[in-house]
């Protein structure tokens, strides 16, 4: 019965889509203004619909019932219960159910709780979120309805190994929510688009949902770049593939969209570029889901080989984007010039930044999509880091470089002159860290960019707080210089790891010893261990930094029997200034095990980077919803006043 | 951009700067997309026309019954890759994935040496019903079932 609620709660939710989008739409003509009550809480009953149909989902998954098909694909009854449950977003139809879902509350509290906007723009900005989720809702219905009942079989078939991983749990949902929350930027950009409201409120109202949706993305970004760290045993953090790609597209742009979006707020300026990027980051979101899910790409993400789907998704996307584009096009010549402002000046800085990061998405989204275009005319390429890396440098050096300037300026016009003197220690810093670099590294030419850069962007970043009183300055500008902070540290990592990590692969008995870096490493034993779903081979190293006291590591080779698949446990030690990692190889013929370690200096500051910039986020947001709270706090008492004075 | 600049003039200037730097990025992505990809051959592409040794390249195919040796570091691995019309001789450093067995098939990335060696760098090998390497697909359909049924 769980999973007939859950279709049903599916085929309510998608009926009050329609109804939202139909008196939306009426609610903006002059006959129909009176539907324009019913928009709010049909929006809202919309999204806990659609929670209900996901919570049937999860149950279904949690109960191990083998008579939905999608259980009996996806999982099976010995796992352990939180991958059953991750295993409910762990396949193409749950993580569309979770797309949809994560659509659907977005709308429903922007219902609830946004009132801001004049009342027309808002009605059409829910009737454009409607619109959107409507298409979502009728993929799923008939092109990948998750609660299909089948015969029930006696056991299931399992979850891919490599997605058994407490990582799981976490980056997909957090991913979703980042990806589906740009569809209120989307939305917004719509609904100004059809009322032409396009003003300084508009980038207020919109810019906490987009700060949300861009922490989230930083987030699932920095985690998905952990897991394939240490789940795939291959040492990088970062392959450029297609699927990567399409998460970091989404997030350019909705860094973009962030900075423009202060302009527009701060400074009544770039008006139209701001609402192009409303419709990009969203549109961007949507190619990535494309090229994720319609099984084009084959890679972990991609879950079902499906040519309808995959044409499915693709009608959507030329739908929505070129909907969204034309509407655009129509309607930009009508948006009024906004503010003018100097040369030198903060708005310039952030149009640079704006450009740079455009630049970027463009060189990115190029290169992920090159490979589709020559397969479809018959060749088959890869393109990979040879291209990516020096490509989006050239663009990534110019932006971190304003990017320590920028925040220094004033807005509407200033002067290198004033700025100067602040600017020297960076310099310096900058001029120290490449000579060091040049001396230790001299072979690698982007990682002593980057090994120089870090430093002086890092302490550019803190210049904001300069000559101010720290318990006087406002959240937001702490959430900057904490992001900014963040991006220099992670800088930092990246640089490190490209640099100085050192490797080794070697092939040892029982009892031999090798030497990574500052470390010694001796293979202690090699036993076999078991889990609740897979046995492995487990190595006993014992690992000693310069001598002292030593650490253990495990690191395993499992096999899983539902379904058959061997995977590399990666066994990491992490100190302050790197991380040392093992990988357990197979047994060559003449009984020696191959071992592959690698040493990396200070390659965590990658992710406590990441986690910094989302915590700058979260910093500006909580700043940002607090001010507007006090505001119609205060807003309200005014009203009250006046209303006890009347009488 | 002057404060003479009127509203109009500065935004005309501003997409023009912007119209620029995009599609010299666009310009720039396509060059660097010819000199960087690297494309996909089959055994027989590489007797027939061999890339240069600097040109890193994808090598599709069947890994030989019986081609399959570990050299004395324990580490190093050679194997010829096959298809029905000619045969590729691999080397390859590290630690094979999981699923890399003799009469499977395979895609390795590296490059062609002065010897005809192919040096790769990475191997992809065939993990379940749910990942196959996107060139594999095609190829275990195409000409990988009548390699596998010759080598048997």
């Amino acid at each position: 019965m769980t999973a007939e609620s859950g279709l049903a709660a599916l085929w309510l939710a998608a009926a009050l889509a329609a109804l939202q989008l139909f008196a939306g739409g009426m609610a903006l003509t002059r006959k129909g203004e009176a539907m324009g009550g019913v928009v709010r809480p049909v929006a809202v009953v919309q999204g806990v619909l659609g929670l209900a149909s996901f919570a049937a989902l999860l149950i279904v998954f949690a109960q191990t019932d083998l008579s939905v098909k999608l259980v009996y694909a996806n999982s099976h009854s010995a796992k352990p219960m939180m991958f059953k449950i991750a295993g409910a977003w762990g396949n193409h139809e749950g993580s569309m159910l979770l797309w949809v879902t994560v659509m659907g509350l977005a709308g429903a509290v922007v219902a609830l709780v946004e009132r801001r906007l004049p009342e027309r723009t808002m009605l059409a900005t829910l009737a454009g979120q409607a619109f959107v989720s409507l298409g979502f809702y009728v993929f799923l219905l008939f092109a990948s309805n998750p609660f299909t009942r089948m015969v029930p079989e006696a056991e299931g078939k399992g979850l891919n190994p490599l997605l058994q991983d407490p990582g799981l749990a976490f980056h997909p949902p957090t991913l979703y929510i980042g990806y589906v929350g740009l569809s209120i930027a989307f939305s917004f950009a719509i609904g100004a688009l059809i009322t032409r409201e396009v003003s300084p409120a508009f980038a207020r109202a919109m810019r906490p949902w987009v700060l949300a949706a861009w922490i989230f993305l930083t987030l699932g970004i920095t985690a998905g770049s952990y897991w394939a760290y240490y789940e795939l045993g291959w040492g990088g953090w970062w392959f450029w593939d297609p699927v990567e790609n399409a998460s970091l597209m989404p997030w350019l742009a909705a860094t973009a969209l962030l900075h423009s979006c202060s302009v527009l707020a701060s400074r009544n300026a770039l008006r139209a570029w701001t609402v192009m990027l409303g419709v990009v980051a969203f549109s961007m979101s949507m190619v990535g889901t494309f090229l994720v899910r319609s099984g084009i790409l084959t890679s972990v993400h991609a879950f079902a080989v499906d040519p309808k789907r995959g044409a499915f998704i693709l009608v959507l996307l030329a739908i929505y984007i070129g909907g969204a584009l034309l509407l655009f096009g129509l309607r930009a010549s009508t948006v009024s010039e906004g503010e003018r402002f100097s040369v030198v000046s903060r708005e310039s800085a952030l149009v640079f930044n704006n450009v740079m990061l455009s630049c970027i998405l463009g060189i990115v989204l190029v290169g992920t999509l090159y490979p589709l275009l020559a397969e479809s005319l018959g060749q088959q390429v890869s393109i990979g880091p040879p291209y990516f890396n020096p490509f989006t440098a050239i663009f990534v050096v110019p932006m971190l470089i304003v990017m320590a300037v920028g925040p220094l300026l004033r807005w509407r016009r200033d002067s290198f002159g004033r700025v100067r003197k602040a600017l020297i220690i960076p310099l310096l810093l900058g001029l120290a860290g490449l000579v060091v670099a040049i001396v230790l590294a001299p072979s690698h030419v982007l990682p002593i960019i980057g090994l120089a850069l870090a430093p002086a962007i890092g302490i550019a970043s803190l210049l904001p707080l300069r000559a101010r009183k720290l318990r006087q300055v406002k959240l937001p500008l702490w959430g900057m210089v904490f992001a900014h902070f963040g991006i220099a540290v992670s800088l930092f990592g990246m640089a490190s790891d490209s640099a100085f990590t050192t490797e080794k692969l070697v092939a040892v008995n029982v009892g031999d010893k090798v030497a990574v870096g500052p470390w010694e490493i001796e293979l202690k034993a090699i036993d076999p261990v078991a889990g609740p779903n897979w046995t492995a081979i487990e190595a006993g190293l014992q690992a000693s930094y310069n001598g002292s006291a030593p650490i253990l590591l495990h690191p395993q080779s499992r096999s899983f029997w539902t379904p058959p698949q061997q995977t590399n446990e990666s066994a990491l030690v992490t100190r302050w200034n790197g991380q040392l990692y093992a990988v357990l190889g197979e047994e060559a013929e003449d009984g020696r095990w191959q071992l592959r370690l690698w040493w990396k200096p200070f390659v965590p500051m990658i992710w406590f980077g990441g986690i910094l910039v989302a915590l700058g986020g979260l910093l500006a947001l909580i700043g940002r919803v607090a001010s507007d709270l006090r505001r119609i706090s205060a807003r309200g008492k005014i009203a009250y006043r006046r209303q006890r004075q009347g009488r | 951009m002057t404060a003479a600049l009127k509203p109009k003039h500065q935004r005309l200037v501003l997409v023009v700067l912007a119209m620029v730097a995009l599609i010299g990025a666009a310009l720039l992505a396509i060059w660097g997309l010819r000199s960087n990809a690297s494309y996909f051959y089959l055994p027989a592409d590489i007797a027939a026309k061999p890339p240069t040794p600097d040109q890193a390249v994808r090598l599709g195919g069947m890994v030989e019954t019986g081609s399959y040796k570990r050299e004395a570091d324990g580490v190093t691995i050679a194997f010829v890759v096959g298809d029905t019309k000619a045969r590729v001789p691999v080397r390859f450093r590290g630690i094979v994935p999981d699923l890399f067995k003799e009469g499977s098939g395979v895609v390795a990335e590296g490059k062609l040496g002065e010897d005809g060696t192919f040096v790769a760098d990475n191997l992809l090998a065939k993990h379940d019903e749910k990942y196959v390497p996107r060139e594999m697909k095609a190829m275990t359909e195409a000409q990988a079932r009548k390699t596998v049924e010759e080598t048997k």
